[in-house]
Formats: structure tokens, sequence, C-alpha cells
């Protein structure tokens, strides 16, 4: 009954994980041949009670109800827009997602709502096997993007970014006094006191993304903010600031 | 026509100084195409191949869109440069069925059942060509495929055994395929053993073809320790320069 891995190992597709374990599977990244268990990805192994799972580092967003995202208007009908969330597939938003009155579209022009080129911050309501995702931004918060700026990760490692219970993102908002939202399809929306501050946290996001699977990472970029805020003589944040 | 060459020596050895079931110096690098969702280059010695993987994406033209699985789409292609003749860049005869070949050795690997209404597009390209390109190129896809984050089964990986002045050898170049008796290519899924692609051009006697497939099957396993290695360098090198 051995598991032939340990936790955090970095594995390729076709990597023998575990025999004969009772174990459960719950993503597509590690499946079961006879009664072993393999990946199917590139990652990093996450075992648990009576739980193998591999963390995939590379691949496209697919959507889940729920999520939150940051999508570009990419066309338009009459009465709904084409959104792109850097997925596989291209996302419906309809008016009637947007709106709380009635839409004429004889009268209004969609145009003046939301443009070609806007970033807008979504949640998915609805996508199966069957249909393309639709977005709503009805609910609060949810919206055109005006101010502030975009980066785009790889979107397997927005889990990073975010850290065990929220630490990383924490520690990322209190250092850089950024504020900072993420798109669970790689796209984060960064809004800070002022330009050189939205600067560190890009450079901070990325260097997220390229360490992601490294340990101790919290830890490394707080130490690079401070760097990065001193060499621009701007005010680091006091303490030691355990998030 | 070219005079046929000695390709075994008195000493064995061939005509490039290998042993019979030695392997050309591998090179193998992942993620070399920043465009591409997933890349990888390959080196069997003088065959130089590079794969860009593009997908799971939106198909154009929508009607090959099948609902419950995505489609995958393979171009096997020689620059024209490859060769030491130039060779036209339109795909030839020979290309189109490769392409094909290529694309079934490796369907079989990818969960392609987890990307309905998708497809997932790869791009083969050989750059420099001395015999065994075909495997190569599905090596190198392979390794562009895991790169990509596509989930799949298993890594393929291709290796060519030849007879070649009554021998059989392992990884044949283009002299030996030349001038040989026989070529047969293989791929394989290594950790499960299952064989994805065979083909076979002149003749061998059924005991030299059990015989070549097992001298296939430790080329592969030869050849899957290099993709690993060539995976997991991707992240290894970046983990090295900030852990220490």
């Amino acid at each position: 009954m051995p598991i032939y891995v340990q936790n955090r190992e970095l594995v390729t597709p076709g990597t023998l994980l575990a025999e004969n374990e009772d174990l459960r599977l719950e993503t597509p990244t590690v499946f079961k041949h006879g009664n072993k268990v393999y990946s199917s990805t590139i990652g990093l192994v996450d075992l648990s009670d009576k739980r193998i799972n591999v963390i995939p580092l590379e691949g496209k967003y697919i959507p889940k109800v729920g999520d939150l995202v940051i999508g570009l208007i990419e066309d338009y009908g009459l009465t709904y827009w084409i959104v792109d969330i850097k997925a596989p597939y291209k996302a419906i938003l309809n008016v009637g997602e947007v709106l709380n009155r009635p839409f004429n579209p004889l009268k209004e022009n969609i145009k003046n709502i939301y443009d070609i080129g806007d970033y807008v911050l979504a949640k998915v309501i609805a996508f199966d096997r069957t249909k393309d995702p639709a977005l709503t931004t009805k609910q609060k918060g949810l919206g055109k993007i005006t101010k502030g700026r975009i980066v785009e990760i790889i979107p397997s490692r927005v889990p990073r970014v975010i850290g065990k219970k929220a630490s990383m993102i924490t520690m990322l908002k209190t250092e850089t006094k950024c504020q900072i939202t993420v798109g669970l399809n790689g796209r984060i929306w960064i809004i800070g006191p002022s330009p050189e501050y939205e600067e560190i946290a890009i450079l901070a996001i990325k260097k997220i993304e390229n360490e992601a699977h490294t340990s101790g990472l919290t830890d490394r970029i707080r130490a690079f903010i401070r760097k990065e805020l001193e060499k621009r003589e701007l005010k680091v944040v006091e303490g030691e600031g355990k998030a | 026509m070219k005079e046929k060459p000695k390709l075994i020596d008195e000493n064995g050895r061939r005509i490039d100084g290998r042993r019979p079931d030695e392997l050309r110096p591998l090179r193998m690098e992942v993620g070399v195409l920043k465009n591409a969702d997933g890349s990888a280059y390959v080196e069997y010695g003088n065959t130089k191949v590079i794969v860009a993987v593009y997908g799971p994406r939106e198909i154009h033209p929508k009607h090959l869109t099948l609902p419950d699985r995505a489609i995958i789409r393979c171009r096997y292609h020689m620059t024209s440069f490859s060769t030491t003749e130039r060779k036209s860049p339109a795909p030839t005869r020979r290309e189109i069925e490769l392409s094909k070949v290529i694309r079934e050795a490796l369907e079989g690997v990818i969960f392609t059942e987890l990307y309905p209404r998708t497809s997932i597009d790869i791009f083969i390209e050989v750059l420099q060509a001395d015999g065994g390109t075909r495997t190569a190129g599905i090596t190198a896809a392979s390794l562009a495929l895991a790169d990509a984050g596509i989930p799949m089964k298993d890594l393929v990986a291709g290796v060519a055994v030849g007879k070649i002045d009554g021998v059989l050898v392992l990884d044949i170049n283009e002299v030996e395929d030349e001038f040989g008796e026989a070529d047969l290519p293989v791929a394989m899924m290594p950790s499960f053993k299952e064989i994805t692609l065979l083909q076979m051009n002149g003749v061998l006697s059924e005991d030299e073809f059990w015989e070549a497939l097992k001298l296939a099957e430790k080329g592969v396993m030869e050849i899957y320790k290099a993709q690993k290695e060539a995976l997991l360098n991707k992240y290894s090198r970046v983990k090295v320069e900030v852990e220490e």
C-alpha cells in the first residue's frame, strides 16, 4: 500500500504516485489506472489525509460557477457582449445581467455601457460542458474597471498569489499599500496610491508567478517588496508584520 | 546514386562511432517559445526539431467542433533548409501522412474529453533532418503538450530501430536509413509500455522484429528519462536560484 511521492514533490505526466491506496481523487490532474494512481500533468503533489492531488503549474483557466474573473470586452451584439476571460471558451454577458432596468436596443446603444477594450470585473453564473460561460456584473463591486492596472499571470498560479488562508495577498496589500483584486482567470487588478507602488506590486506578482513552485515564498516576497520600496525611497510599512 | 558506405566497421562500431544499441546524443529543452502555450526543442544528434502547442482553444473553422471532446490538429513540417537539397515548403504527401500518424500517436494519451468543443493544435517544425524526424517530433510534441499543462496519461517517446549490414541498431540516422535493410519507428507510453506508433519499412524476420521492438523499448526508456529531466529542469532552475 505504498505512496511513492512526497508532499510538494514536482511530478510529470505519467508519474506513478501511489498503489493500492484508498485515496480520493478530485481533479483531472490525477487519474487511476487499475489500482495505481498517476499524475496527468506537471505540478506539485498535494498529499493530505486520504486525498491525493497534483497542483498544476501550467494550463488554461477553466471557468467554474461562482468564480470572480476579470474579462476583456471583445465584441458586442444588440443585447449582449462577448467577453474574453482567458479560457478556451468565450463568455457571454447579457444586458439583463448588467442593468437593473429594461434595455431597449432601439433607443440605447450597448456600446455606451461597456465598449470593446473595456475590462470588467464579473462573476461566472453558468457554465457546463455544453454551453459557453455566462457572466454577471450585477452584484456589488462588479462592473467596469476604470482605474488602476491589470497584470496577467498563468491562471494555475493564482492560488499562490492568494496563499494559504489568503496570507500572501494580505501581505501584498499591506506592504504595497495597493488595493488588489485577483480574478481567478489570471488577471489581477491593482490600484495603488501612486504609480511606483503599483509597479512594485506588479513586480512582486510576477515574481510570485515565476517562483510559484518554491517554498518560503511569502517571506521572500516581503523582503523583495521592502527592498524595492527602499530603492525608490518610499515608506516601508513598520513592523515585522507576520500575516 | 551514392556508393553504399560500410555501415558497421570491424570493431562493430557504426558510421558515427556508436555501438549498435547506443542513442545519438540527446538534448531537450522545454518552454522555448514565449507565444505558444507549450513548446519544446529536441535534438537527436543532428536531427533538430522544434514544437509549439496551442490550446485548448476555440476552434476555427467552427464546423470542426466536437460536442464531447477536444479535437487535435497536428502539422509536421520540414523547413526548406532542413535537408541538403532545398525542400519545397509546401506540404508533401509524406508530411501529410506523418502529420496524421503523429496525431494518432499522441491522441491516445491526451484526456480530450476534459475540454469539449475546443482544439489542441500541435506544430512540429523540423529544423535539420538526419533520420528519425518523426520520432523526434513525437518526443518533442509530448513535451510541449506537458508544458502547455494539458492533462495526459503519459509522455510519449519515440525512437527508430534499423537493420544495417545485418545488425539491429538503435536510433538510425539518415545514411543508415538510406542504405540499411529495414527501418522500424516506434513510439511508446513509457510508464504503461503501450505502443502508440509502429511503422516498418524494409524486411525483418519475425525474430528480428521482436528483437528490434525490445531494443526500441530500451531506447524509449532512455529518452523518457531525458524528457522528465527536461520538464523538471524548467522549474528546478528557478528553485535552485531562489532557495539558495
